[in-house]
């Protein structure tokens, strides 16, 4: 990016950096809320389904947890794939791989608390129904994250918007590296830190525009599905 | 699809239920065998959604026995029911069906011809498509009445199926509840509509305070109540 | 659908990072002053053309940029803390120490002058008047290489800071810029890289206050990670990287970086250096 330019001229521009950077910030937030998904919903979907001892003590875990520090997972994580750490031989450590593990480990719980609420008050509407129709356990899972998909778009979004407005993991995982690991965010914290602070304001802008437009596509779906499907 | 083994008779002996420290089910004792729909009457508390429950498999008794076909084992292999508020999976009516089908065990190459099947015996053929939740509650019923029938039931539990019903949709319901028992399947309907016992039912169990009172053919239920609770209560009395 | 979904990024992922692996590239713990100042963006480009590698730049303090090298997590570190370099030598964590480049470091203060130490060249007498008024002074505090220097000069100026935090001296813990934007909202003093001043944009309400002391010397090295201590280091690349910024070229490169016709940098690697 130019320094010196606004952000609404690197926009009308079509700078090709800020374009990679919003490339980068969509992929790694939107992977990291793929991978979230795949143990996330499962998860809640399970907690919502089963009775065990200590239960109640890991949802209190995964619901407190929706509130962890983005540089804790950000710090854990490095330390994790450092080259002198457990994982180090992977080589992963500053690239956006390590941004997608990062921030899917700081959306799982979020993904997760909120599926499992979504999908207890389903279960609790449709435990009889499935239970006289001898559903077997994993039919269960899948009919309850399939019938609630519409509410559980919410849960994706939530997930989402922290991905994609956090700067604390991706910084210390990623590196802030130009041109291959320079998230939104971490350009925003940067221009900051340059003292260009319209350039990180108009970055900032973007990030909002972003934000809002997956919104109000989600919104759209769910609005549309809805209608259609249920 | 069809186990090998039969659902019936179904024998409660001496059961008991507790729910909440009041005593639903009182060593309650009782025969459903083949043929003609038996209907339990009894008024509100008496016990006969948790009798309906137990019979389903879905509550365990405190105390006594239960056995399907001379079997302990609760899971249902061909049995169905029909709740009094039915809940409708979020998809198209048609997908309801398809649901019920496949976790019967049906062929995935017969589920579609066993769908458009059920669909036209509920006169629900031209709804196919619609969410199923976008029904009228008459239309819901008879279409949780085709998912119980996809279940190719040899026992059909029905609570209370026409409690909100308007006339046509509870004579639209007792069609299809008329050509499942024409096909030879056991309905147990627990109603409160003496009206619609003397149209269904075969025979009557009149229910009290979790025990059978009385039990009767249809028409000596009606004409020659044995019990004088019975007759207070066709009378139209309050009855504990 | 979320499956499929995954299995797409879940690919998009694995490619992404074979290709990251085939490609040549580097990555070079550095200072946040080499980066803000503009230099990478100059340089980086000519060493790619030259020789086809990328080289990946972590902006950080010197000490986290040294701790990055410890850890095995970056090939080449290029920082400024001469001392702490040749530490990071001595135990085995890097191969050997050039020196590259310097510039000066300027004491930066608010256009008031509550300490009144405009135009003067004497750096320790400043800080002492800093101290006598009790002026705001914002330091980096983050061990960086000017954290580094700006506690040496507090020292040789027999000043324990260390009693004055809270006071009127701020450790904020974070970088070149941030501290920057920090002193110009609380009209405090603050010792800055010359290079990271002139491009820093925010500065109105700060101005130089002393300059063109011997004691701001500002020294900058590179040095190669050890691939006996951490064999995934790419060690060849690396010392093309070294080899480049030493050399003839890459000095000049060095001494051509500009900002509105200021040069930021001066190389002075000794040429008997050359490998």
């Amino acid at each position: 990016m130019q320094d010196g330019s606004t952000a609404w001229e690197l926009v009308v521009s079509g700078d090709p950096a800020l374009y990679a950077i919003v490339q980068l910030s969509l992929f790694v937030s939107l992977s990291a809320v793929a991978v979230a998904s795949l143990v996330g919903l499962p998860l809640g979907g399970l907690l919502a389904l089963t009775r065990f001892p200590g239960r109640g003590a890991l949802i209190v875990m995964i619901n407190a947890f929706m509130g962890l520090p983005p540089v804790v997972v950000g710090l854990t994580v490095y330390l994790l794939l450092s080259r002198s750490g457990p994982l180090g031989s992977w080589g992963l450590l500053f690239t956006p791989a390590a941004m997608v593990f990062a921030q899917a480990l700081l959306i799982t719980p979020i993904i997760a608390a909120l599926t499992r609420q979504t999908a207890d008050d389903l279960w609790n509407e449709y435990r009889d129904e499935m239970n006289a129709m001898g559903v077997t356990p994993a039919a269960r899972l899948a009919t309850l994250l399939y019938d609630a998909r519409f509410s559980l778009i919410t849960a994706l979004l939530a997930g989402f918007g922290r991905a994609a407005a956090e700067v604390g993991a991706v910084m210390i995982v990623g590196g802030n590296i130009d041109n291959f690991t320079r998230t939104m965010t971490t350009a925003i914290a940067l221009e900051t830190s340059k003292g260009n602070l319209p350039l990180a304001m108009g970055l900032g802008a973007i990030l909002l525009a972003l934000i809002l437009a997956i919104n109000a596509a989600a919104w759209g779906v769910r609005a549309i599905g809805e209608r259609q499907a249920a | 699809m069809r186990g090998p083994l039969s659902e019936l008779p179904l024998v409660f002996d001496r059961v008991s239920q507790t729910l909440g420290g009041v005593q639903v089910l009182r060593d309650l004792q009782l025969t459903i065998a083949p043929g003609a729909p038996s209907a339990i009457v009894g008024p509100n508390g008496s016990g006969k959604s948790t009798f309906l429950r137990i019979a389903m498999g879905l509550s365990r008794p405190d105390a006594g026995r239960v056995t399907w076909g001379g079997q302990t084992d609760p899971a249902p292999r061909r049995r169905a029911m029909l709740f009094q508020r039915p809940v409708m999976l979020r998809r198209s009516a048609a997908a309801n069906v398809a649901y019920a089908l496949r976790q019967a065990g049906c062929p995935g190459h017969r589920v579609r011809g066993r769908v458009e099947e059920l669909l036209a015996q509920a006169s629900l053929s031209a709804l196919a498509g619609r969410p199923a939740r976008r029904l009228s509650g008459g239309e819901q019923q008879r279409l949780a009445l085709a998912r119980a029938l996809a279940r190719d039931p040899e026992l059909l539990l029905l609570d209370e199926p026409t409690a909100n019903l308007d006339p046509a949709a509870t004579r639209a319901v007792e069609d299809i509840v008329r050509n499942a028992a024409a096909s030879g399947v056991k309905v147990v309907i627990a109603s409160h509509d003496l009206g619609q016992v003397r149209r269904l039912a075969g025979d009557v169990h009149f229910m009290v305070a979790g025990t059978i009172l009385e039990s009767a053919p249809v028409a000596d239920f009606f004409e020659r109540p044995a019990q004088p609770k019975t007759c207070a209560f066709l009378r139209g009395d309050i009855v504990t | 659908m979320f499956k499929q979904l995954a299995l797409v990024l879940g690919l998009t992922m694995v490619l992404q990072s074979v290709s990251v692996a085939q490609e040549k590239s580097i990555v070079v713990a550095s200072t946040t002053s080499t980066q803000d100042s503009g230099l990478f963006n100059h340089l980086l480009p000519l060493f790619k053309t030259k020789t086809g590698i990328d080289v990946k730049v972590i902006a950080q303090g010197t000490g986290q940029a040294l701790d990055t090298g410890r850890r095995g997590d970056a090939d080449v570190v290029f920082v400024h803390a001469q001392p702490q370099e040749e530490k990071f030598v001595a135990d085995g964590f890097g191969v050997k120490r050039f020196s590259v480049m310097y510039n000066d470091f300027v004491l930066i203060g608010p256009a008031a002058d509550p300490a009144g130490v405009r135009g003067s060249k004497d750096i320790l007498a400043a800080l002492a008047a800093i101290q006598a008024k009790g002026a705001p002074f914002v330091s980096r505090g983050d061990k960086s290489g000017t954290h580094a220097a700006e506690l040496a000069l507090w020292k040789a100026a027999n000043i324990d800071v260390s009693a004055m935090k809270g006071a009127w001296y701020r450790e904020i813990g974070q970088g070149m810029g941030a501290a920057l934007n920090t002193a110009k909202a609380m009209g405090a003093y603050v010792l800055a890289d010359r290079g990271t001043w002139i491009s820093f944009r925010n500065k109105d309400g700060l101005q130089i206050g002393v300059e063109g002391d011997k004691r701001l010397f500002n020294q900058y090295g590179v040095i190669l990670v050890s691939p006996e201590k951490h064999p995934s280091v790419r060690k060849d690349l690396g010392q093309a990287f070294v080899d480049y910024l030493i050399s003839a070229e890459g000095q000049a490169a060095i001494a051509a970086y500009k900002i509105e016709g200021q040069q930021l940098f001066f190389p002075n690697a000794d040429p008997g250096q050359r490998s």
